[in-house]
């Protein structure tokens, strides 16, 4: 999709939308939901003396003022100066190894979700504990369980210091891999732009909110089309994933290769995240959108265009 | 008073230079040191004072929300010290489509904004607009009415609300006048003192309900002191015109004027008074806060028919002609008129508590003028009778407000 001003999607009884004709500098933000959609970020490997495969990332905090709807800005925190994180994806067994350099003017951490060591857990008061401005830690573990995993900060306020920004998708595969798909991230968020920590003012998947209204998410009819939901939002309990006109396999936090659930909505908590694996009969364009339709009319919403 | 021209040698007279100066020239030099003064601490003093701490300080006020099917058109005015730029906004939770002529507002102007969303009749609203830094300001409908269209039916229906509750009902009190006539000075003194009592009513209800009409404004031209400011307008401009009639009557015959002139005092009070209520129902109605049934229209009519009494009080000496009360009548009640329209028309609080304080004022100084007829002939003003009269005055007027009140 171009980078044109589209009158978009919505207005009046057609739906929510934000202002038309205005859009979101991409370029300014530094990252484009359409693009961090497939962006997975495997980081650079090599072989230890015993075979196994040693996998290393550097991922850095930075402060950032990011627009967050047409014309809003937002001061947010971030891992690599987006939102969401990077999408660090690994192999199952691998050896993994992440160093952490907070450039931010507040102390950070990063807190996998998966198996590892206590002094690993990227908690304060643990292992290297809060890492303060201007220094750096290496995170190490093994990469398990596969599944689809997250991290985020772990420095207090906690609320805050997710609500800010700092939270990413964390994917290990199975050591036999899944099969050959069409591959999407989806990160349920919002963004509490008055900071009153009382819900959030702007809801989204991978960024910025409406933005798959506007440049529809494109993929092909009958391919099989594999998406890594996470739900790190902030404030509110719960959060949704709906489909229209289609179904999907689920797969809770993606540790089995059997689905539980065939559907077309699902529910998250706070930091639940599942595989949804679907493939589109039909060419068209698919609304996707929380089915909490508050946040779908405050920003988390979005199409599936597919073409034949 | 002294002319520059003519330089003025009285005694102990300053000496010197300045005094060969003209006064306007002796105006001029300090009003321009001054200007220079501001102007150079405008473009160097600002640095001496450092960069401000905080973060900008957003405020708006919605100063008139109009509500067309499909559309909810708000004007809002930045009564904060910074400029403010709304880039989105969401009704109930649902980001709408906007339009607006400007993209900024700054302190103290206005800005238009219409949404394109389907409100549904009767139901609240809350409209967050979310500016530029990501602050958040709300604004609530309580209940989504379609704004009535000022087209002439609707003035004219506004115009025939004035004269129920102004024109008609004061008219019908001053039927009384007949029945005044045949009291003694008693009796008269008692109505005296009981318009009194009524007006007295009239001045705390329109100091209250100024007071809760400033307080629902924007605060950016000022909140309750503008009805101070209004009543202290109305005060000293009715006593400076009560002092003219006044001069003119010592020229004319001496005494016999005097209940005329009470009684035209009167009317002028009520009828600033009546423009105050009329633009409080006007913008009511407007808002569609107020239903205008039947019951309410007849408990203004009852509790402006107690003014009518108040206005002929003064004449139960005097015989006047049917003209001369006419006339008495329409300067009390077609206020009323003027009022419902503007307040339905282009209702603003601030004006509006402005207008309610004039009124307010107005019978301050209507009852100071009446104070003296109920006098007795020992010279109180204060005896059984005359308190017992105020009380049955504010006591009428009280028990007729309930038949407006909600």
């Amino acid at each position: 999709m171009g980078d044109g001003v589209s009158m978009g999607h919505g207005g009046g009884a057609s739906g929510p939308t934000f202002r038309k004709g205005a859009r979101v500098d991409h370029r300014a933000n530094g990252f484009n939901p359409t693009k961090l959609l497939r962006d997975f970020d495997y980081g650079k490997t090599r072989r230890l003396p015993n075979g196994r495969v040693l996998r290393e990332w550097e991922v850095f905090a930075a402060d950032k003022e990011i627009e967050v709807a047409p014309g809003v800005k937002f001061p947010a925190w971030t891992f690599n100066g987006r939102i969401p994180g990077p999408t660090l994806r690994c192999r199952e067994g691998e050896r993994l190894r992440l160093r952490f350099v907070n450039g931010s003017a507040h102390p950070h951490t990063m807190h996998f979700h998966g198996i590892h060591p206590s002094e690993m857990d990227g908690v304060p008061g643990q292992g290297a504990g809060l890492v303060k401005p201007g220094k750096s830690t290496v995170y190490e573990f093994d990469a398990e369980p596969f599944g689809l995993h997250l991290y985020h900060c772990h420095a207090a306020p906690l609320a805050e210091h997710i609500a800010r920004g700092m939270y990413g998708t964390f994917i290990v595969d199975p050591r036999k891999g899944r099969p050959e798909g069409d591959e999407m991230v989806m990160v349920q968020h919002g963004y509490n732009t008055n900071f009153d920590a009382e819900g959030n003012q702007l809801y989204a998947v991978n960024g910025i909110p409406f933005h798959y209204n506007d440049e529809p998410v494109q993929v092909k009819r009958g391919e099989l089309v594999r998406i890594y939901l996470v739900n790190v939002l902030e404030y509110d309990p719960i959060n949704s994933f709906h489909l229209h006109g289609n179904f999907f396999n689920y797969f809770p936090t993606g540790t089995s290769l059997q689905p539980v659930q065939f559907t077309d909505t699902i529910a998250q908590v706070q930091g639940e995240r599942g595989i949804c694996e679907v493939r589109f009969p039909q060419p068209g364009t698919f609304m996707f959108h929380a089915h909490k339709t508050e946040f779908a009319e405050l920003g988390w919403m979005g199409h599936f265009e597919v073409s034949a | 008073m002294s002319t520059g021209d003519h330089p003025v040698t009285s005694a102990g007279a300053p000496s010197g230079r300045l005094e060969r100066l003209p006064a306007w020239a002796l105006a001029i030099v300090p009003l321009v040191l001054i200007a220079g003064a501001l102007g150079a601490f405008a473009v160097f003093g600002g640095s001496t004072l450092g960069e401000r701490v905080g973060p900008p300080a957003e405020e708006l006020a919605v100063e008139r929300t109009v509500l067309r099917p499909g559309e909810i058109d708000l004007t809002v005015r930045n009564t904060g010290p910074d400029p403010v730029q709304v880039e989105q906004v969401f009704v109930n939770d649902a980001y709408v489509d906007y339009t607006t002529g400007k993209e900024e507002v700054g302190r103290l102007s206005t800005q238009q904004l219409e949404l394109d969303y389907p409100w549904q009749e009767a139901t609240p609203y809350i409209i967050t607009m979310v500016t530029a830094t990501g602050a958040t300001i709300e604004h609530e409908i309580a209940a989504a009415v379609e704004t009535p269209s000022a087209g002439g039916g609707f003035f004219g229906l506004m115009a025939l609300i004035g004269v129920y509750i102004g024109i008609l009902p004061v008219v019908l009190g001053m039927l009384f006048l007949p029945l005044l006539r045949r009291l003694d000075a008693r009796w008269i003194r008692m109505a005296m003192a009981a318009t009194i009592g009524l007006l007295g009513f009239l001045a705390i209800d329109g100091s209250l309900e100024g007071s809760d009409i400033a307080a629902s404004g924007s605060g950016a031209f000022g909140g309750i002191e503008l009805v101070a400011i209004g009543a202290a307008l109305a005060y000293f401009a009715l006593t400076a015109i009560d002092r003219y009639l006044l001069s003119r009557r010592d020229a004319a015959k001496a005494k016999g004027a005097s209940g005329h002139r009470l009684a035209l005092m009167v009317s002028i009070g009520i009828g600033l008074h009546n423009l105050g209520e009329g633009l409080a129902i006007g913008s009511a109605y407007a808002i569609g806060a107020l239903a205008l049934g039947a019951f309410l229209i007849i408990g203004f009519a009852i509790q402006n028919t107690t003014e009518g009494l108040a206005i002929v009080a003064p004449l139960s000496n005097e015989r006047p002609s049917l003209g001369r009360l006419a006339l008495l009548g329409v300067i009390a009640g077609a206020p009323a008129i003027l009022g419902t329209v503007i307040g339905a028309a282009a209702f603003n609080a601030e004006l509006a508590a402005l207008l309610i304080g004039v009124g307010v004022g107005a019978i301050v100084q209507v009852i100071q003028q009446l104070v003296p007829s109920m006098r007795d002939k020992a010279g109180r003003a204060l005896y059984p009778a005359s308190i017992g009269g105020i009380l049955a005055g504010g006591a009428a007027l009280y028990l007729t407000g309930l038949l407006v009140s909600g």
